[in-house]
């Protein structure tokens, strides 16, 4: 049985899915209300975890976390499976399929034949949802796609048995029914206050602010420490997950800022209007930075110290942003 | 950024299947999303990280011709794998798959492993075989 399911563009593949889903059971919630119900924005910089030689810089949480954060602050029940046979992960979903349940599944990236080339690498926590077959294909919901695709057994199994970091071995969820009550106000203001605590309270340099101007101090003595040529991949890098995977711009911070915005709305506050505000100017600096950092990648930067300039860049933009999540943590819902 | 200022900077990197969402605030302060085809800076960043690896299979390929490195070694790279990965896909120790990179070992091996390099690399055996490199 193929159901009938809504599927809509999305910036951030997890964000999608989970609207896509809930949508489906009733609840429609635009992707940036998702994300900060979810806690989707974040930073972290790990210098000692490297992919391709270049250590790993964060905008967003763990996979996973927007979507499960997301789900139990609405009250959905979730449930997840993973196979180590894929003969009975693909049997599995075909029984969730007659059953006329759509499933949300991790998938490999790299192999997944309807991406653009230059976006294909092994990142293996991608997220759609399977929705139905037909003729022996499987229809696939995307949120990285405009429509609706399709792919075939051979090719859905691949994906889901991709190897490597994240390795996803078959991992498929589901809800089953919209919950009873909902609480949105609650689950808005509980998700301003985790993205403040995260990025103001973890205490390790590499999260959050501290992350932020840990990595403008490393970035510093990048030409020094690495030389010319090591020094422009590493700083393209960041530039790399601050926008090529689907942040919706500025390291989610122009989605964080179109939350703010709605939810201010919802809760009635205009102070998280204005915090919008400040927020969309801090995306713009972001924005700044790949810029200035193309330019050095380029060879064609005007600044004395180009890397200087872009650290400092940096601590202007840590500096704005702790003020915003200072407000943010006091934020509660007074009008219930 | 504002509505109209979200760029578009064509290079092909999406290949023309979609545009990227971007979010961006509307002439009364909304925010709202615009399909975006590319933006200069990120373009060019991303085309630094592919010639990188272009540099860096070409480097391997003549490291092949000379008879050092095998055509896994090859094929590795210009599937954007490392040791880690492409152990895990064939399912072999990673000692060993480090070994088969090196040529005077890779001539030693026989069909049942060749074959497990072949499908995880998508090409035919006897491609692999031949020492071939495309």
């Amino acid at each position: 049985m193929n159901v009938i399911f809504e599927h809509n563009q999305a910036a951030h593949c997890e964000n999608g899915v989970t609207s896509n889903l809930f949508k489906y059971y009733g609840l429609s919630l635009s992707e940036p209300m998702i994300f900060g119900i979810g806690s989707g924005l974040f930073f972290a910089y790990l210098p000692f975890l490297k992919v391709n030689h270049i250590p790993v810089t964060t905008f967003r949480p763990l996979p996973g976390f927007i979507f499960k954060r997301a789900a139990k602050r609405l009250g959905f029940d979730i449930k997840r499976k993973r196979f180590s046979n894929p003969d009975k992960a693909m049997l599995e979903l075909d029984k969730k399929l007659e059953q006329g349940i759509p499933v949300g599944m991790l998938v490999g990236v790299y192999h997944l034949t309807y991406f653009p080339k230059p976006y294909r690498f092994h990142f293996n926590a991608h997220n759609l949802v399977v929705y139905g077959k037909e003729d022996g294909n499987y229809l696939i919901s995307d949120p990285i796609m405009e429509t609706p695709t399709k792919l075939t057994y051979k090719e859905l199994r691949r994906v889901r048995y991709a190897r490597g970091v994240f390795a996803p071995k078959g991992h498929m969820y589901w809800a089953e029914k919209l919950p009873e009550k909902i609480n949105l106000k609650e689950a808005i203001v509980k998700g301003i206050v985790q993205t403040a605590k995260s990025m103001l309270r973890i205490p390790f340099p590499m999260f959050g602010i501290k992350g932020i101007k840990y990595l403008a101090e490393q970035v510093r003595k990048y030409p020094q420490k690495l030389g010319e040529n090591k020094a422009a991949q590493y700083l393209g890098q960041i530039v790399r997950s601050q926008e090529e995977i689907g942040t919706g711009g500025a390291g989610f911070r122009f989605m964080f800022a179109a939350f703010l915005q709605e939810a201010s709305e919802i809760l009635k506050q205009q102070s998280l209007h204005h915090l919008s505000m400040e927020m969309t100017e801090i995306g713009d600096l972001w924005r700044e930075f790949a810029v200035e950092t193309a330019r050095i990648v380029k060879k064609r930067s005007s600044l004395e110290n180009p890397y200087d300039g872009v650290a400092n860049l940096l601590l202007t933009i840590a500096e704005r942003e702790r003020k915003v999540f200072q407000e943010l943590l006091k934020i509660k819902n007074i009008n219930p | 950024m504002k509505k109209n200022e979200v760029p578009q900077d064509d290079a092909n990197m999406l290949e023309g299947k979609f545009k990227e969402p971007c979010y961006a605030i509307d002439e009364n302060g909304k925010y709202t999303t615009v399909g975006s085809v590319g933006w200069e800076a990120k373009n060019i960043i991303m085309q630094d990280a592919w010639d990188e690896v272009d540099q860096r299979i070409e480097k391997v390929k003549q490291q092949v011709i000379s008879g050092y490195f095998s055509p896994i070694a090859y094929y590795m790279e210009k599937n954007l794998m490392d040791v880690k990965i492409l152990a895990a896909y064939v399912g072999l120790w990673r000692f060993k798959v480090k070994r088969h990179l090196k040529m005077k070992h890779f001539d030693k091996l026989n069909d049942e492993i060749l074959a497990k390099y072949a499908e995880t690399f998508d090409i035919e055996l006897t491609i692999l075989k031949n020492k071939e490199l495309n």
